[in-house]
């Protein structure tokens, strides 16, 4: 794969652009970027350069604000109107595949053969989605803590044990310097609660769903492993270690002020730690059990089913997945590129780089959320009953109540295609 | 006016014509197909055939049913104390996989009370937040329609005087109602915040410490509370103006009358102004009543039902079924039961307040 | 009391203007709160939410959070779609409505009761619930335009103004209106030889004013305030309005600022709209005589 060189191909595009412009076929394509800068200034770079690059196909983008993506979405596949490719979130794309908004890619293997597991959105069989980056969260601290408060550190390796994470929690607490032991970000809510949360339940043992065959929650959800995850859940905040509601600024700013020990955050907010103190320590999660788990997948590109020119769509995604693509984004927006060779690529990520150990967590420790259509429904079902417990609710009831929920949908949903 | 004079099909539905032929077309029209909805398994995506359950959808939201229970009791025969409180059997262990008590199964505890001697009642429902987001708007409607209407009341005649500069204050009045709920509601989460919002320095100032913060919106006790404050606040300057408009179609002739006369100004509320609000009464009533039972913005901005289901509403739950869950039918059935309930109580007002002849 | 003293007068009107003045503070507060914010950075500006100084236009005052706002979304574009979009409904509405109301109230034809009652019976229809359904209808609709005949109203004013135009409420707020007015001058002038559109615009229209601007402001709020529509029939940015416009700001990390000055700057039309129509709301038809 030789490096695309930038400037050369824009220079030859503008020479030849009038000509080039005639002949090529519009492509429609939908983004969740809008009113992010810096996100859709990458996009735009890297669609005028693939315009550019060939005189085949012209992509045209239209951004939506990402917390009006999905529903417009739906709506335009309801209407008919959905464009060549969307961008679409890692786990609902087996529901928009399912539900036939989307079909298979065809694109070059060898691009994604060195790929993370995370950004491949499988399913069927079949690849629908490859994302160009993945983003992975960890337990941010800081050395002078660990010191202070006699941690040992943990690694990939050997990460905390349960006893240790909560001896850990004590001893912050006990040392009276925080306001809280943990913040686990409970200001943001929605999908962070499933993505940030659920791989504790499942490094507990349980699961939002009995992945073995998809068509209940029994056991998994409201089992022993889940029970003992929710009453642990429970003590966190009964116990005074972390905070049930949290202002969003002390989610933004908190660890920087030293409100807490422990950060439960992911990659894209570890420039701004970094920047905070010079000592920050970026830990793996802690193994409850069934081995350290961190979610894993984030935004994909695919093709609607209505295309009709899925192989002027297939050419732009093989161009997106050129690891000089891969790098501009993880360089612009800090995300962990989606292979080893494009991590090489940026500064943060390349070995040694202040961020790469977030690569070695997405490698290691990343555990798709549940690949099933039913997931938007479970993952509404596990951020409420996570909300009620955290509130004192329950934890048996609330656990039971939501696995009747989930097993009622995939009843209605006969069983998703599994 | 039945006269010959006032008689005219073709002026009738001519005027009368456009609005009718756009209700049916996109409000009517809509509102049948999601009934039809109601009846069916629709979902928002899916690629399954729609097929037609009948009455499932609504027995699944409305399904309660009482259990009453004896303590348990231990082989002596005396009832087993837990916590000071005799203990009762576990309801799990009866709605879960239990062969015997199929009509149970995925029925959850909603309250219970004790029903004389040992024994306790449960009532047991199918869906408990929809239980707890109809007990919540009936809650809110019932103290957001007298509240916010007697406010605006008080703030129409307190506006409606002769004084230098009214106009300022009656525009300021009204300001929150221009201002967009959603808008409103982001405001207001910064004002209730439990750490570092305005209410709570401000009472925590006024009572020199002695009032500590609140978790406002966090805690199932005041979050409700919290919204129909909020809630009245922004939309009581509205009402407010209907009810101004309507003081202002009473001839001052008949205030002179009663100044004449020397009645006071309680005689004067109650048997000059009042009477001359009827119609005005009964249409911010209904107003009232109506947008209290469309609850929905503020929800979702603010708790997205929470905590605890202390904030569950009917319309949350219709949007967050149909969206969010992707349950066409079953917020299709709700929105249906919210029209019945709406409109059995719109007539029910309709009736006491309707026009003697 | 039988000796009003000037002193005395100027208490009570001190009184009076404290109880109003107290009210108004009540009112206005968290407008004055998102005002000042929007003046403010980010960290200042949540430091501040918590005391006095969040009235106060103190610490780093800039307007830079207006520039930041206009250079994230197109803010003069969601504002213009959505006074263009509110002002042709209300302007619809206002004659549709006032129409039908008048037909319902004044007019004796077949029909009018059970239509009443019908009418009435929606306006309590949250519209989200029926939002679906409409989607479905109005994506298969024609539309005859430059183009001549196209199907499907997506991505067009029209899809936003033409379902909204006629609702319930608004028709409700003029039949309740006009039954106070006297059914006798209608008759009247009806024996005299005036035509129905006459009496609508020379008797009935003139003594209006209040009841056409509540509506007005009503319907305006509703429409100014649209997001879950737009949201789903409009994709190209340029036929978005103010409300779908406000999720540009929600990103990961909230930009306070910039959300207080995009709520400060699309609230505007609105209050200059409220502050446009505030002398009809006060007009006062007791002073023509109609009623008593």
């Amino acid at each position: 794969m030789k490096p695309f060189n930038t400037f050369a191909g824009a220079l030859l595009a503008s020479a030849f652009f009038a000509g080039a412009a005639l002949a090529q076929t519009e492509l429609t394509m939908w983004y969740h970027g809008a009113g992010n800068d810096n996100e859709m200034k990458l996009v735009n770079e890297m669609l005028d350069e693939f315009n550019a690059s060939q005189s085949d196909w012209k992509v045209v983008i239209t951004a939506f604000p990402q917390g009006a993506y999905n529903d417009s979405v739906v709506a335009g596949a309801l209407a008919g109107t959905l464009p060549d490719i969307i961008d679409i979130d890692g786990p609902i794309l087996p529901n928009w595949a399912w539900a036939g908004y989307i079909q298979p890619l065809a694109i070059d293997e060898t691009l994604i053969k060195d790929y993370l597991p995370g950004p491949k959105g499988v399913w069927d069989g079949k690849l629908y989605g490859i994302g160009m980056w993945d983003a992975a969260v960890s337990l941010v601290t800081r050395q002078s803590y660990l010191d202070e408060l006699k941690l040992r550190t943990p690694t990939l390796d050997q990460p905390w044990t349960a006893e240790e994470f909560q001896g850990a929690l004590d001893a912050a607490k006990n040392s009276g310097k925080f306001e809280y032991a943990l913040d686990l970000g409970m200001a943001w809510t929605g999908e962070w609660y499933p993505y940030a949360f659920s791989p504790f339940l499942q490094s507990f043992g349980g699961d939002m769903v009995d992945r073995s065959t998809y068509k209940t929650a029994e056991g998994a959800l409201n089992g022993d492993a889940a029970l003992a995850f929710g009453n642990w859940w429970q003590g966190l905040f009964k116990n005074g270690y972390a905070q049930a509601t949290q202002d969003p600024a002390d989610r933004d700013g908190g660890f920087a002020a030293g409100k807490y020990a422990f950060s439960w955050n992911g990659n894209w907010a570890a420039l701004g730690a970094l920047a905070a103190f010079d000592d920050v320590l970026f830990l793996p999660a802690p193994d409850f059990g069934n081995g350290s788990k961190i979610g894993a997948a984030s935004w994909q590109l695919s093709i609607s089913a209505t295309s009709k020119h899925p192989d002027g769509a297939n050419a732009f995604i093989n161009f997106a997945l050129r690891p000089e693509n891969l790098a501009r984004f993880s360089k612009g927006l800090g995300l962990i590129p989606a292979t080893a060779a494009a991590a090489e690529m940026t500064d943060n990520y390349k070995a040694g780089g202040p961020l790469a150990v977030f690569y070695d967590l997405s490698s290691r420790q990343g555990l798709l959320r549940p690949v099933t259509p039913g997931y938007p429904v479970m993952a509404k079902v596990f951020e409420k009953a996570l909300a009620d417990i955290a509130n004192g609710a329950d934890v048996a009831a609330t656990l039971d109540a939501a696995t009747d929920e989930i097993n009622a949908d995939i009843e209605k949903n006969g069983g998703y295609g599994h | 006016m039945a006269t010959k004079f006032t008689v005219s099909n073709r002026t009738g539905w001519l005027m009368a014509g456009p609005a009718v032929l756009l209700i049916a077309g996109f409000v009517i029209l809509p509102f049948f197909l999601a009934v039809a909805f109601s009846f069916t398994n629709q979902r928002l995506i899916s690629p399954n055939p729609t097929e037609f359950v009948g009455l499932e959808n609504y027995r699944q939201l409305l399904g309660v049913t009482t259990l009453t229970l004896e303590p348990v009791r231990d082989d002596a025969g005396a009832v087993v104390m837990k916590d000071g409180a005799p203990e009762y059997p576990s309801i799990r262990s009866l709605t879960r996989n239990n062969p015997d008590r199929p009509d149970l199964a995925g029925m959850r505890e909603w309250f219970s009370f004790s029903s004389g001697g040992d024994s306790k009642t449960y009532v047991l429902a199918r869906d408990v937040v929809f239980m707890k987001a109809i007990v919540n708007t009936f809650l809110f409607v019932l103290v957001v329609a007298p509240v916010q209407a007697g406010l605006a009341l008080g703030l129409a005649l307190l506006i409606n005087q002769r004084l230098r500069g009214i106009n300022v204050f009656r525009a300021i009045y009204f300001m929150p109602v221009v201002v967009s709920i959603v808008v409103v509601s982001l405001l207001w989460r910064l004002i209730y915040d439990g750490q570092s919002g305005l209410l709570n320095n401000l009472l925590g100032t006024l009572s020199f410490g002695l009032i500590p913060p609140v978790e406002w919106l966090g805690n199932p006790s005041t979050a409700l509370g919290s919204i129909i404050a909020m809630s009245i606040w922004q939309a009581v300057g509205f009402h407010m103006v209907i009810w101004l408009s309507g003081l202002q179609t009473i001839s001052p002739t008949l205030y002179e009358a009663a100044a004449i006369e020397g009645a006071s100004k309680w005689q004067v509320f109650r048997f000059i102004t009042w009477p001359g609000l009827r119609n005005t009464a009964v249409l911010i009533l209904i107003v009232i009543t109506m947008q209290a039972f469309g609850l929905f913005a503020q929800i979702d901005v603010m708790t997205n039902g929470g905590p605890l289901d202390s904030t569950q509403t009917i319309v949350f739950q219709a949007i967050e079924r149909g969206y969010g869950k992707q349950d066409i039918s079953g917020g299709s059935a709700i929105s249906v039961i919210l029209f019945v309930i709406v409109l059995s109580i719109s007539l029910i007002q309709r009736w006491l307040t309707r026009e003697k002849s | 009391m039988a000796l009003i003293s000037a002193d005395n007068r100027g208490l009570r009107l001190a009184t009076r203007y404290a109880v109003l003045g107290l009210i108004a503070v009540i009112f206005i507060f968290p407008l004055i709160f998102m005002v000042m914010s929007s003046l403010k950075p980010d960290q200042q500006l949540l430091e501040d939410s918590g005391n006095l100084r969040a009235f106060l236009p103190v610490g780093d005052i800039s307007l830079n959070n207006y520039t930041a706002a206009f250079q994230r979304a197109p803010v003069a574009t969601f504002v213009f779609n959505s006074v263009l979009v509110t002002g042709v409904t209300v302007l619809l509405s206002l004659l549709i409505c006032s129409a039908a109301g008048f037909a319902f109230v004044f007019v004796n034809w077949k029909g009018r009761g059970v239509l009443l009652s019908i009418l009435l019976a929606t306006l309590i229809l949250p519209f989200e619930t029926i939002a679906i359904p409409m989607l479905l209808m109005v994506a298969h609709l024609p539309w005859i335009g430059t183009e001549g005949i196209t199907w499907g109203w997506l991505n067009s004013y029209h899809v936003q103004i033409i379902p909204f135009v006629a609702d319930g409420l608004t028709v409700f707020l003029f039949v309740q209106y006009f039954k106070d007015l006297p059914g006798e001058l209608i008759e009247a002038a009806r024996v005299e030889g005036a035509s129905w559109g006459q009496i609508y615009r020379r008797i009935v229209m003139p003594l209006s004013g209040p009841i056409l601007a509540t509506a007005a402001i009503l319907k305006f709020l509703v429409m100014y305030n649209q997001y879950l529509w737009p949201l789903m029939v409009v994709q190209e940015e340029g036929y978005r309005p103010v409300m779908v416009g406000l999720q540009y700001f929600f990103q990961l990390n909230v930009a306070w600022g910039e959300v207080m000055a995009y709520l400060s700057l699309i609230t505007v039309p609105v209050l200059a709209f409220y502050l446009y129509l505030q002398k009809a709301f006060i007009a006062s038809i007791a002073s023509t005589g109609v009623k008593g």
